[in-house]
């Protein structure tokens, strides 16, 4: 659809420039406003450093169902600091004004957005210069009245595929989605136990034969092994809450955090990019 | 009128629907699939009787409160006696319903979240009686606050888990409970208390509870001699309110009244009344009216019943609100808490907090009219639980 391509230029553009490459895509996901605004735009800065090809930036919420308690703290640590989705948006402005290339994906929850009102946030995510839009409690059934508005205004809506769905409902899901699908490694939150690289293997092979869109693998991702061993696989590594862990060890010294932020990111891009 | 609500995808007008992550619309339709195939089912529906009769005890008895009655000087007030049943509640009427689905589907471990720890005692009851491994989230705040119904659990076998996330309340035992479901999903049955959350179970806690109202199509010609003027149920997440309202929905005559907590009163934020003081959001896997504030974030609530200390509320309430064929009103902690202590002195009976709402609000509504009217109200629980609470609040020592 002429809208959807639209809709994901930049995020097509990392994954042709990674393929022409032979790399796969390390996207990191850190929670915005954690631990506190001003830090943020920094700390996205840190992670391009440390090899990001695309950032994944949570929209905080109150009450997020599907993250564990690492990102739920995150949430918190945010939400308590004054974060707000129309000072995410913000910080998306920020990063922009020195980094053009990086696609950002914003990740949250129906509700503040909703609330925001769907149509203001799209253009206001959209004049921000965000690329993508996960919303975690979006159904595939439920984005009819949605998805236009977002792809509208060139924002890639990212959906969730997970163990438990079924292969006839991963390509309804595909033929909705821009960007990238993001599989969900393991049943569970996010933050939980590691992964079963064989087994997922085997599905996003599964996934392969009904979708042509790029496939990044994320939850329990946090070793360069492992990270290694899924960017054989998928298209792209999401990690989430062990940088949300650093961060929060490293609440009362947040000076230092970018710089440790850049070192983890390296240390998985070395070990993605030496297959 | 004609009402065939949820549709097919779950949805009460703009309200209800699947929210959820991924990972839960698979079992999520499952789940529909089962229910649908066994709702109609005579041999899960005579199981299903032969737990209501003999192990809840139903039908549970109307009862004429004549001497509050003569007190309150109006309308005639009925009690619809859920407080009866077994486990004290009408919360084991859809515990036995879902615990059955869980046993033809297979699962063996429940999962339940609890705030007043009703709905987790009549969960941990079912489990025991089932052999089914049960584990209860409940609000740290709320294990403090219901201490009697947390040993009960305990007693029966069930692991109760307190959470300590955000308000250590209701809503964060169902993002707990909602996490550990993602999580286990293979073995697990989770038994949602009310009738929120994602389709089908707005819809199947109706109907489980839905006994409640057609056990009045037959009480009510019989002892009242036609059908009443008023039903009056309290609202938390609605589940006894739906029970009592759903067969009425269709019979114009009969007035339909929700009453939330009001706390300290809905001009003020310590309150847990969405429909009368909230907004259209998304929660907990469906769309509904909400507490939340201007940036979407989830609002604390307060109630002095943890049974009603919700941001949410079923999304059929919010479509029977917007359509006009109910009507909610609030009523707050002073009030309930009077009513709590007129029906124990007046008629020997001692009502849960959550339902000493409504009784609060059928006194309001029972000085309006006159005697040859007809009120029932919904007594959905027992009090007992809540004993500690008030005699926390009125500052007197039990031990």
């Amino acid at each position: 659809m002429s809208t959807q391509s639209s809709a994901s230029g930049r995020l097509n553009a990392t994954f042709a420039r990674l393929r022409a490459d032979g790399r796969k895509a390390l996207i990191p996901y850190i929670t915005a406003g954690d631990p506190h605004p001003g830090h943020s735009v920094a700390l996205m800065h840190a992670l391009v450093a440390g090899g990001a090809d695309i950032i994944e930036l949570g929209m905080p919420f109150s009450d997020p169902m599907a993250d564990g308690p690492v990102i739920q703290l995150a949430c918190e640590r945010a939400l308590k600091a004054g974060t707000t989705l129309r000072r995410t948006l913000a910080l998306v402005s920020e990063f922009r004004q020195t980094d053009a290339q990086t696609p950002v994906v914003l990740m949250g929850y129906l509700n503040p957005i909703e609330r925001f009102g769907l149509a203001d946030f799209a253009d206001a995510a959209d004049h921000a210069g965000v690329d993508g839009v996960l919303i975690v409690d979006l159904a595939v059934e439920e984005a009819d009245a949605y998805l236009p508005t977002l792809t509208a205004r060139g924002l890639a809506p990212i959906f969730l595929v997970s163990p438990t769905t079924p292969i006839a409902r991963v390509a309804t899901i595909a033929e909705h989605a821009a960007g990238y699908l993001y599989y969900v490694s393991l049943k569970g939150v996010t933050g939980a136990a590691n992964l079963d690289v064989d087994a997922v293997a085997t599905q996003v092979a599964a996934l392969r034969g009904v979708t042509q869109i790029p496939v990044a693998v994320g939850f329990g991702i946090r070793s360069p092994e492992t990270a290694a061993a899924v960017a054989r696989v998928a298209d792209g590594v999401v990690v989430g809450s062990t940088l949300v862990n650093q961060i929060a060890e490293g609440v009362d010294q947040p000076d230092g955090l970018p710089a440790q932020l850049t070192a983890t990111l390296a240390a998985l891009r070395r070990a993605m990019d030496a297959g | 009128m004609p009402y065939d609500f949820p549709d097919a995808r779950g949805h009460f007008g703009p309200y209800g629907g699947q929210f959820v992550a991924e990972t839960l619309m698979e079992p999520l339709a499952r789940l529909s699939e089962a229910y649908a195939r066994l709702k109609d089912d005579p041999t899960f529906l005579a199981e299903l009787d032969n737990d209501l009769k003999h192990y809840v005890g139903r039908p549970s008895p109307l009862y004429h409160a004549e001497r509050l009655t003569a007190k309150w000087g109006g309308a005639q007030i009925w009690l619809k006696r859920e407080d009866l049943n077994h486990t004290g509640a009408h919360k084991i009427n859809n515990t036995v319903g879902q615990a059955l689905l869980a046993k033809h589907l297979g699962k063996t471990r429940i999962i339940a979240e609890t705030g007043a720890g009703q709905h987790g005692v009549a969960s941990a009851t079912i489990a025991a009686r089932l052999g089914l491994k049960c584990v209860v989230y409940m609000g740290a705040e709320d294990v403090e606050r219901q201490s009697p119904n947390v040993y009960r659990m305990k007693l029966l076998g069930a692991e109760v888990i307190p959470v300590r996330s955000g308000t250590q309340t209701l809503k964060d035992a169902l993002n707990e409970a909602l996490r550990d479901w993602v999580t286990n999903v293979d073995d697990t049955f989770y038994v949602i208390g009310t009738v929120a959350g994602p389709h089908p179970y707005p819809m199947l806690v109706r109907d489980f509870n839905a006994v409640v109202g057609r056990e009045l199509l037959v009480q009510c010609p019989a002892r009242i001699g036609r059908m009443p003027d008023v039903l009056v149920a309290c609202v938390g997440g609605g589940s006894n309110a739906i029970g009592m309202f759903h067969p009425f929905i269709g019979m114009d005559g009969v007035e339909l009244v929700g009453v939330e907590a009001g706390g300290y009163g809905i001009d003020t934020p310590d309150h847990a009344a969405p429909l009368s003081a909230g907004t259209p959001g998304v929660l907990h896997g469906n769309k509904t009216y909400i507490m939340a504030d201007a940036d979407g974030q989830i609002s604390n609530t307060h109630s002095i019943s943890a049974g009603l200390d919700y941001p949410g509320v079923g999304p059929e309430h919010a479509w029977l609100k917007d359509s006009g064929r109910a009507r909610y009103v609030a009523i707050n902690d002073d009030a309930a808490l009077a009513a709590f202590h007129e029906l124990t002195r007046v008629e020997g009976i001692i009502p849960a907090l959550e339902p000493s709402h409504a009784l609060a609000y059928a006194k309001v509504l029972a000085t309006e009219l006159g005697p040859d009217r007809h009120i029932v109200v919904n007594l959905s629980g027992r009090g007992d639980k809540d004993i500690f609470t008030i005699a926390k609040r009125e500052g007197i020592s039990l031990t």
